[in-house]
């Protein structure tokens, strides 16, 4: 088995953390950290990727890990937004979940809206 | 060989003038931010049709290589057909929307600006060139950054008012939108490593059956429906938009899903190989139909005038995953015909639906409330609103002659020309179903007022811009020999 096969399994595993946690978990924190994992996945899996598809005479394929620069900022933005809804929320009402609230009054209010 | 049409720097334009706009605006602020959003948007439209234009006289795709580097190590910005009628109902939809938020979100001369409408006039401009993006992109990962710029400024837009009650509901769509994404990444990502190039002109036809090629269709279509709502992950789909402020929710409904749609189909009919597309269409069209009838009952039996709204775009995305088994029979003519009418229904449930969620959020400013039992009165106080809603909800029905009735119905001889009846059975039931709910609404607005209610007469030229957008989505039928030639340039 080479180092490039060991790098794909660890992609796939953490994919499947990464994939189990963010439906598994219940707090939205912890489901953040899992779209991380879930992220480093795809990440690795583009450079196993990139390695696999080395031309002659080149260590790695470069358009994949093009792709990953562009995919890190995409995920780093996302998870700050994700990371501020969040803390809004707990600031404002003091929930750590996205689940439904009790029936009485939890659906959001639109009809106040302006 | 991709090579650079002429008319190709109009779809360079179309990218980087509402990008550009969204900056300048950022940096102004104020009343500047406004009048560049506008203005911005207004030659958004004129690009948009200049580029449809060309398309429809060239009867080609236009194409534009971005900075001379061919594909698979460059990339193409590619307008075919669709991309056109897209990017067209796009812009109308989003200068519709930028008039009527000129009432809640403007900037009176001399006054500070609000946050509100601070985000409103940066964030138009930013999801026009999303949009841009998702419908001219002509590589795999490149829609991939397009969706997530999607996902970014609908978000910002449904928490413009930043209310406690919207977070949940909001943070959900994230959460969802995220998962979809990183699904569809990690799909592109095996597509990569099977064929060595995202670029779908060159990914058509040459892709195989077999097993990386089905695990990454497969994993980009979750992520795709996920984000599009399909049953059964429409949870996030209601709440969400129904929660956001008015201006927001047509966007949401009407522009944002059909994003995550023009991917679907592109992932579908040039790269996934046609076995796979023969077998899976009659699953995602099963899903489809599910959501058709379930979305349209549970509309039926809501409360509120918003969640009515949202729950009936569940319903109506359904129609859109019916194309997809009729597109794949042999019938070329079928095709042609089922191809039209899923895109028709697109670009018609965008301008009826838009103005659906407008004309809600005028009756809910004017009555201070929308429980659709007691709408009493509206009709008298805003006839122009009631009207739009009515016309919005005719072609959801698909009544004739509607843009609406036109797609169902092409959708519906599609099926029987295919000899796959069992869909005319869901798009009549639909129908139906629709008429139930869109009847309740107006004849509840037709009623007389209940005792002590107090209606406000709303801003006229607010029930204009709806009004012209359910006009817009009416007339939309009455020229389907025009906009036949269109849509099949460059069409599967």
């Amino acid at each position: 088995m080479s180092g490039t096969d060991i790098l794909a399994l660890a992609a796939c595993g953490l994919v499947a953390i990464g994939l189990y946690g963010v439906v598994a978990q219940a707090e939205v924190l912890r489901k953040i950290i899992a779209f991380n994992l879930l992220g480093a996945g795809v990440f690795l899996l583009f450079g196993v990727v990139a390695r696999r598809g080395a031309a002659a005479g080149l260590a790695a394929d470069p358009v994949p890990q093009a792709m990953v620069i562009t995919g890190l900022v995409v995920a780093f933005a996302a998870t700050a937004l994700a990371l501020v809804l969040t803390l809004r929320l707990h600031q404002i009402t003091g929930a750590a979940t996205v689940a439904e609230d009790p029936p009485s009054g939890a659906a959001p209010d639109p009809a106040s809206e302006p | 060989m991709t090579a650079t049409t002429p008319g190709g720097w109009l779809l360079v334009l179309a990218l980087t003038l509402p990008a550009g706009a969204m900056l300048l605006g950022f940096v102004a602020g104020g009343r500047h931010a406004q009048r560049i959003a506008l203005g911005a948007l207004a030659i958004w439209l004129a690009i948009a049709l200049a580029v449809a234009l060309q398309v429809q006289a060239s009867g080609a795709p236009l194409a534009y290589v971005i900075g001379g580097w061919q594909p698979p190590l460059g990339m193409a910005l590619r307008a075919d057909g669709l991309a056109a009628a897209m990017l067209l109902t796009g812009a109308v939809v989003l200068l519709a929307v930028a008039l009527f938020g000129q009432g809640a979100y403007d900037t009176p001369r001399g006054a500070a600006e609000t946050r509100a409408a601070y985000a409103f006039w940066c964030f138009l401009p930013a999801l026009a060139a999303a949009l841009a993006a998702a419908f001219l992109g002509g590589d795999l990962f490149n829609l991939f950054v397009a969706l997530e710029m999607l996902t970014f400024t609908a978000l910002a837009l449904a928490c413009l008012d930043g209310k406690p009650s919207q977070f949940k509901s909001e943070l959900r769509y994230l959460l969802f939108a995220l998962i979809g994404s990183v699904l569809y990444l990690l799909g592109a990502g095996l597509l990569y490593g099977a064929y060595g190039t995202l670029d779908i002109a060159l990914l058509a036809g040459r892709t195989r059956a077999d097993a990386p090629t089905m695990v990454a269709g497969a994993l980009m279509t979750a992520g795709l429906i996920a984000k599009m709502a399909l049953f059964p992950l429409h949870f996030w789909l209601p709440p969400a938009h129904a929660g956001a402020p008015a201006a927001a929710s047509a966007l949401l409904s009407g522009l944002v899903v059909k994003g995550a749609f023009v991917l679907l189909l592109r992932l579908w009919f040039w790269v996934l190989p046609a076995p796979v597309v023969l077998g899976g269409g009659t699953v995602l069209a099963a899903l489809g139909a599910t959501a058709i009838v379930i979305g349209s009952v549970v509309a039926l039996r809501q409360e509120r005038l918003k969640l009515l709204v949202a729950y009936s775009t569940v319903a109506q995305m359904g129609y859109l995953f019916l194309m997809f088994p009729l597109l794949a029979a042999a019938d070329a003519d079928a095709a042609s015909r089922a191809w039209l009418g899923g895109v028709l229904q697109a670009v018609s449930h965008a301008l009826a639906k838009s103005a659906m969620f407008l004309a809600a959020g005028l009756i809910a400013v004017s009555l201070g409330h929308d429980r659709v039992t007691s709408l009493g009165g509206a009709a008298r106080v805003m006839p122009i609103t009631v009207i739009a809603f009515a016309l919005g909800g005719l072609s959801l029905m698909g009544l004739p002659p509607s843009g609406g009735f036109t797609a169902k119905w092409l959708l519906l001889r599609a099926s029987v020309e295919t000899g796959q009846w069992w869909w005319s059975l869901v798009i009549l039931t639909g129908g139906l179903l629709t008429g139930g709910y869109v009847y309740r609404i107006v004849a509840a607005a037709l009623a007389p007022p209940a005792p002590g209610c107090v209606a406000r007469a709303v801003p006229r030229p607010q029930e204009l811009c709806v009004l012209a957008l359910a006009v817009a989505s009416m007339l939309l039928g009455v020229l389907p020999l025009y906009a036949l030639g269109l849509v099949r340039v460059g069409a599967p």
